[in-house]
């Protein structure tokens, strides 16, 4: 089976089939990285441009790791860098990129929509790699990879995401994957952090960490990133570690066998605890292997193929 | 100059109470009668058979661009539009750059529409110098030249004391405030509503309370001061709620609602499409309801376009980055039109948002087709079915989220002063 669409722009849009479809794929390709020469033939004489409108280091490298285990050829363009610093409007820069015929153009950008007015005026395929506030779909995917690998399923584990919500892309991708999965999610942080009407998404807003833990199986912990926003969200960095922090002791009163996962960048003794973010239960950096695996899945796909030639 | 006689149309003129099939004649550009069977060998007539004769529509909220933003608008595109869209009358906003706080920008604007324009323009001035909120504007001047209200436009007028100095001041020459009401602080860096969709599309959201607040700040405010005010482009349940209570109080307050803010929700957002984008924003089914509530009540006064051309390049950029607002002359009739085809509203009271009640609150002699009264006239036709083409616009502009859409009816003669200055698809 192949993906029937052009781009990848959220998860919102997908069905539980083309999820299932994507971490499947994903699965059969998590081998070659193990490899001793990790590359395939699959999408040699592919062009990628990877264009970052905003710092990253882990996205931007796994996309690029992904493009180039497939053997397609692998291009970067960071807005500091590029035309955009003398005034080049977005949809400039796609059409003179388009006009060097790319075959995927991955976007990151900080304005929700952007990726879908690049896709609207381009025929490459168009990634979501970060919108502002709106999605970041590889992300969800490789955390759900990450989740089945170590809970086997998605349906009836009860997931909690904690942090600043309200501007969280990681977050709003994350509720659609594992809310469609069958998953109970919970969100929780400061009541200035949780958007208007959320519940209509599915999940349960919790204001206390503690409770929002009780016999959780999954623990999401955001980013926080006060210094970035307008100041009237969060009277300080202290008490939201003493609200909302990750500490070892809070963690008791989620399930044994716990994970606690993160997407990156940390901010130790903000949001997590070192003890906690390095400790028995973190499978952090495992999302960042996934990553690649769920990356190389995603540009397969988009590129026509199917899910039964990377298995056989 | 030219008799013209109108026959055999359904005339109806809210102003007079007046639904009949007549005859109107047209002489020196007044109407100088009005009855059944009217003849006159030098008139040309004009068959209206079939179709609405109504009062000329007025657009008490539009922006010209002129002078200034050439580039979007001029006082003689936006006139055209008007026309085409069956508007006899226009007031412009004082946005313009340099915006209209003075009497030398005022004439300006006159000159212009005297000389280019094929509709009346009726200029709004600032109600502060350079729309800054920080000194009111030299209105007796600005009166003396011509305007009919005042306006920071886009700006709330902010600090709650010069508001109410300009209550007060606007009271001696008896101009209406018209206020864009807004909390700043409140809707900060929103660009839609705030609501499911604006959480579901990660988009920074307008609290209806953004509204509200100031509206309620300015009825308070017009109670204090007995001064007139005018509310811009109404668009939540709340506001609706305390215009009805601030009615109630017999204050002279009366409101506006563009036809976006009474035909499209929150949720054409998801699009993307920066032709979605407005301040105030496209809001919730609920206050969508609201409005539908309060036009139908009469509560809310009068439909408005709040046309805002913008570049077409301007607005192809990321939604958050768009300006906002959207042009509204060319499919203001067909829209409100939807409103009497659903069965909201009657013709008759549809007629009177357009006509009669934007005339009284801008105290200006036109929307009625009484004997002696300038003969200013928007004929209908209710059956035409209608595809809003952006390419076929007059405007200088293209920023509508209505291209595509299939309507029922519209205006298809345009008349001011007695001259017929847009008829069906061309101007004469």
């Amino acid at each position: 089976m192949p993906l029937k669409r052009k781009d990848l722009l959220g998860i919102e849009p997908l069905s539980v089939e083309e999820i299932n479809l994507i971490l499947n794929t994903a699965k059969a390709f998590k081998e070659v990285s193990t490899r001793d020469v990790k590359k395939v033939p699959t999408l040699r004489g592919k062009t990628i441009i990877n264009l970052f409108f905003e710092p990253s280091t882990r996205t931007r490298t796994s996309f690029e790791i992904a493009g180039k285990r497939l053997s397609a050829d692998i291009l970067n363009i960071s807005a500091s860098t590029s035309s955009v610093v003398k005034g080049e409007t977005l949809v400039d820069t796609a059409r003179n990129l388009e006009a060097m015929y790319p075959d995927i153009i991955i976007i990151r950008h900080s304005r929700a929509g952007a990726p879908h007015l690049l896709a609207n005026i381009c025929r490459a395929s168009v990634i979501n790699a970060g919108d502002g506030a709106h999605e970041h779909p590889t992300q969800a995917l490789l955390d759900a990879f990450t989740i089945k690998e170590y809970k086997k399923q998605i349906k009836g584990l009860k997931v909690a995401i904690i942090g600043d919500i309200l501007h969280s892309r990681v977050a709003r991708s994350n509720i659609h994957l594992l809310t469609k999965l069958g998953a109970e999610v919970r969100i929780a942080g400061p009541a200035t952090y949780i958007p208007v009407e959320i519940e209509k998404l599915g999940v349960k807003v919790y204001h206390h960490i503690d409770a929002a833990f009780e016999g959780c199986d999954v623990v999401m912990m955001l980013r926080i990133q006060r210094e970035r926003q307008d100041k009237s969200y969060l009277p300080s960095l202290r008490e939201y570690f003493n609200l909302f922090g990750l500490t070892p002791e809070r963690l008791r009163r989620a399930t044994k066998d716990v994970i606690i996962m993160h997407p990156g960048p940390l901010n130790r003794g903000v949001e997590i605890s070192s003890e906690a973010a390095d400790g028995p239960y973190s499978v952090i950096l495992e999302q960042v292997t996934n990553g690649v695996a769920v990356r190389m899945a995603v540009l397969y796909l988009l590129m026509g193929g199917k899910y039964e030639e990377v298995v056989s | 100059m030219k008799k013209l006689l109108v026959k055999k149309g359904r005339v109806i003129d809210p102003a007079n109470n007046l639904d009949e099939h007549l005859d109107l004649l047209i002489a020196d550009g007044k109407i100088a009668q009005v009855g059944k069977q009217l003849e006159d060998k030098e008139a040309q007539i004009i068959d209206a058979q079939g179709l609405i004769v109504a009062p000329g529509f007025i657009d008490m909220h539009c922006h010209l661009r002129e002078p200034g933003r050439e580039d979007e608008e001029t006082i003689e595109s936006g006139c055209r539009a008007a026309a085409a869209g069956g508007f006899t009358s226009v007031a412009c906003m004082p946005n313009t750059e340099p915006p209209n706080d003075s009497q030398s920008v005022t004439e300006f604007i006159l000159k212009q529409a005297a000389e280019k324009g094929i509709v009346n323009v009726f200029p709004i001035g600032a109600a502060t110098k350079g729309l800054l909120g920080e000194e009111l504007a030299e209105i007796g001047e600005l009166k003396e030249t011509g305007i009919v209200a005042v306006s920071d436009d886009g700006n709330p007028i902010y600090n709650g004391n010069l508001m109410r100095k300009a209550l007060e001041y606007t009271g001696m020459f008896d101009l209406p405030v018209i206020d864009h009401c807004e909390d700043r602080e409140l809707s900060a860096h929103g660009v839609m509503n705030e609501g499911y969709y604006s959480t579901l599309l990660g988009l920074p959201g307008i609290p209806a309370a953004a509204e509200e607040i100031m509206v309620a700040r300015n009825i308070i405010l017009t109670a204090l001061t007995k001064g007139q005010l005018h509310i811009a482009h109404i668009s939540t349940k709340g506001s609706v709620e305390l215009l009805k209570w601030a009615k109630a109080q017999v204050l002279r307050i009366t409101a506006e609602v563009t036809p976006h803010h009474f035909t499209l929700t929150d949720k054409e957002v998801c699009s993307y499409d920066t032709n979605t984008k407005m301040n105030p924003p496209l809001r919730s089914t609920e206050d969508v309801d609201a409005i539908l509530q309060g036009i139908k009540d009469g509560t809310i006064d009068a439909i408005a376009t709040d046309h805002a051309p913008h570049r077409r390049d301007e607005k192809n950029v990321e939604y958050a980055d768009a300006p906002f607002g959207i042009i509204g002359l060319e499919t203001a009739v067909p829209l409100a039109l939807g409103l009497v085809n659903r069965g909201v509203i009657s013709i008759s009271r549809m007629i009177a948002m357009f006509t009669i009640n934007p005339a009284s609150i801008l105290k200006i002699e036109r929307g009625t087709l009484s004997p002696g009264a300038v003969a200013d006239m928007t004929l209908l036709n209710l059956s035409e079915r209608v595809k809003i083409d952006v390419n076929s616009f007059q405007s200088k502009s293209r920023n509508s989220p209505f291209h595509g859409w299939e309507l029922k009816g519209r205006a298809i003669i345009t008349i001011v002063g007695g001259k017929v200055v847009w008829s069906a698809k061309h101007i004469i």
